[in-house]
């Protein structure tokens, strides 16, 4: 495997992690779509050297490249389209729900974990501690 | 019978074009779903009686060589876990057809189609015997659920699914570098092959390859700490939907992982293993002991009980990972029912939040039978099916010597009983509460009980079986630890 193709696979996949942990979801598609990348480069990196074309008018190229890889790549390139576009539409259509499209915190957690940072006397305060704990949510 | 291999992924996927081209005639498309997966499940019993008598059955599609194409195996493992999965998806969508004309109910022409496509990619992920092909299967499922999950497009549930289709997507990137990895140290991306190759390489390369496909099949089985995903987007979805997720999504990604670390030989994780289902068993409970929504808490009780699963694998031993199978095969049924219970609660009151509902046990008593029976089920009670599978794996501990983790399966076990009774308390008994305004029809009503009722008689059947059930577990498992069955199989 050579070196330029390591490097691209390690940058690729690190840019692409790093996106993919942003808030936004049109960085979390471009995320997605530099580590699919990074995969297919991987994906033909495995096939060992580069060579020829491996089918030419029906004869078989001692000097061939691996085909294998090639097509998982192509398998994986059309899935991979596929599944950005939808996730442009899930961007698209949080953006229509709620202004941006950011990925939101679990509202329910944020309620388990507000009722533990709220303080003890919410027992005391009976059925309402569901209240607090989602106004402190909204807060 | 190898037609009948290729029949399993194939014809659910033909009907699932054709339902999707007559949605709007709502008769023909539910009869014709129905049908469908009535007729897989009924190759899946022949398949799983003629595997059981003459052996494994290969299917090398398009006749090309086992090094050179795709190769299908229905093994006695593969066989039984086809026949629960398709059994419970059809159940499902029993219960979908009478949901669909009440207020919470999915739109009945998308899941049709949806859960066919979905049966098509569990079948393939249960029956390939190619890594490459597991991971089509695995989009296959995945592109599926993503649709059934958000297509409702409310507001929770686009929430919930970016995070389901973000991680699922980052799984999947990674698995694609696993084949690379694995392609680029042995050559080939054939399971049988691997089952060769893998064992010759250095083990520190061995090593590697078991841990970045525990992270793969792990994010997709919910393991520890890999499952956050999974409480968040389960709840928000439609019941007839969470149930089919519950029941076999988590599912797949075990019986993968069990595949996968029998046939390679990862021995010397087991007990990297054994640390993370311990975790997965109490993180999972103990997460659920802290919530107030039936859905919310059952999401939980999934990622717990995937720890037990992983526990049997974890042993290495014939005993532990026919514990593992037996207890899949009775998960699988159990966790779809107790959904669809939690969406009978739902679908009478409105909501399934506990500090709002009450009473279920006087004002509705076929739901809080249809509870209590795979509640007592999942505890681990005797004489249900939960009982077997937890009593073979804690049983398969002791042979091992492994206390820790048979202690922590055990407060992990009465945990789950406390949080079931938290259930119990909160919405069969108490003050009555009214239930939801407009109410469901009567007959919609009835075929969503029947379709539950069905699903619960099953997880019984499980408990009556259990004899047979586990002589055919240690079969499966003796067969999955020698390797040899399954390479002499593919290889020819």
């Amino acid at each position: 495997m050579s070196i330029a193709m390591i490097l691209a696979v390690a940058g690729l996949a690190a840019s692409g992690t790093f996106l993919v942990t942003s808030r936004s979801l049109s960085r979390i598609v471009l995320g997605f779509s530099l580590l699919g990348h990074a995969a297919v480069i991987a994906l033909l990196a495995s096939g060992g050297r580069a060579g020829n074309p491996p089918i030419v008018d029906g004869e078989v190229d001692p000097d061939a490249a691996n085909p294998l890889p090639q097509a998982l790549s192509l398998t994986a390139i059309v899935i991979s389209f596929g599944l950005t576009l939808f996730v442009l539409a899930l961007a698209r259509r949080q953006q229509l729900l709620s202004g941006d499209d950011l990925v939101e915190d679990d509202v329910e957690d944020r309620r388990v974990a507000a009722r533990a940072d709220e303080p003890r006397d919410a027992e005391a305060r009976g059925s309402d501690g569901r209240d607090t704990a989602d106004e402190e949510i909204r807060s | 019978m190898t037609a009948v291999v290729g029949l399993a992924v194939v014809l659910p996927l033909l009907a699932a074009a054709v339902v999707l081209g007559v949605r709007s005639l709502a008769p023909v498309r539910d009869v014709l779903t129905l049908s469908t997966m009535a007729a897989v499940t009924g190759m899946s019993a022949a398949l799983l009686v003629e595997v059981e008598r003459n052996g494994t059955v290969v299917l090398e599609v398009g006749g090309w060589a086992p090094d050179l194409g795709i190769v299908l195996v229905a093994d006695l493992f593969a066989a039984l876990i086809l026949l629960v999965s398709t059994a419970t998806i059809m159940a499902v969508e029993l219960f979908a057809i009478g949901q669909r004309r009440t207020p919470a109910g999915a739109d009945p022409s998308v899941v049709g189609p949806l859960l066919l496509v979905l049966t098509g990619g569990v079948s393939l992920s249960i029956l390939t015997g190619d890594l490459f092909t597991l991971f089509v299967a695995f989009e296959l499922i995945l592109v599926a659920s993503y649709v059934l999950l958000t297509h409702q497009g409310r507001q929770g549930q686009i929430r919930s699914g970016m995070t389901y289709v973000v991680i699922n997507l980052f799984a999947s990137a990674l698995f694609l570098f696993g084949v690379a990895i694995v392609y680029a140290a042995t050559g080939t991306v054939n399971m049988a092959l691997l089952a060769e190759r893998i064992p010759e390489l250095p083990e520190a390369t061995q090593v590697g390859i078991g841990l970045w496909f525990l992270v793969v099949f792990g994010t997709k089985a919910a393991i520890f700490p890999l499952f956050s995903w999974l409480p968040d987007s389960y709840p928000t979805a439609p019941t007839t939907i969470t149930a089919v997720f519950a029941g076999l999504l988590t599912k797949i990604g075990v019986y993968v992982l069990i595949r996968f670390y029998s046939l390679m030989e990862l021995d010397e994780l087991g007990p990297v293993l054994l640390v993370i289902a311990g975790l997965t068993m109490i993180i999972g409970v103990a997460g659920a002991l802290a919530q107030d929504d039936v859905k919310r808490i059952l999401s939980f009780h999934v990622v717990s009980q995937i720890g037990y699963m992983v526990m049997g694998l974890g042993f290495f031993t014939v005993a532990g990972v026919a514990g593992a199978v037996l207890f899949l095969v009775h998960q699988i049924p159990v966790k779809t029912v107790m959904f669809l219970a939690g969406g009978l609660i739902e679908d009478d009151q409105g909501t399934s939040t506990l500090s709002r509902i009450g009473g279920l046990a006087t004002s509705r008593p076929v739901i809080a039978v249809l509870f209590a029976l795979p509640a007592l089920s999942l505890a681990g009670l005797p004489p249900f099916s939960g009982f077997v599978a937890k009593l073979a794996l804690v049983d398969a501990g002791m042979a091992s010597g492994a206390w820790v983790i048979v202690t922590v399966s055990l407060v992990g076990s009465i945990l789950t009983l406390l949080s079931m009774t938290k259930i119990w308390l909160g919405a069969f008994w108490g003050e009555i509460t009214a239930p939801a305004v407009p109410a469901s029809s009567r007959r919609s009503v009835t075929i969503m009980q029947s379709a539950a009722g069905i699903a619960v008689a099953g997880t019984i059947a499980v408990a009556i079986v259990a004899g047979p059930l586990w002589t055919v577990s240690e079969r499966i498992a003796t067969d999955l630890l020698d390797r040899a069955p399954y390479i002499t199989a593919v290889r020819g």
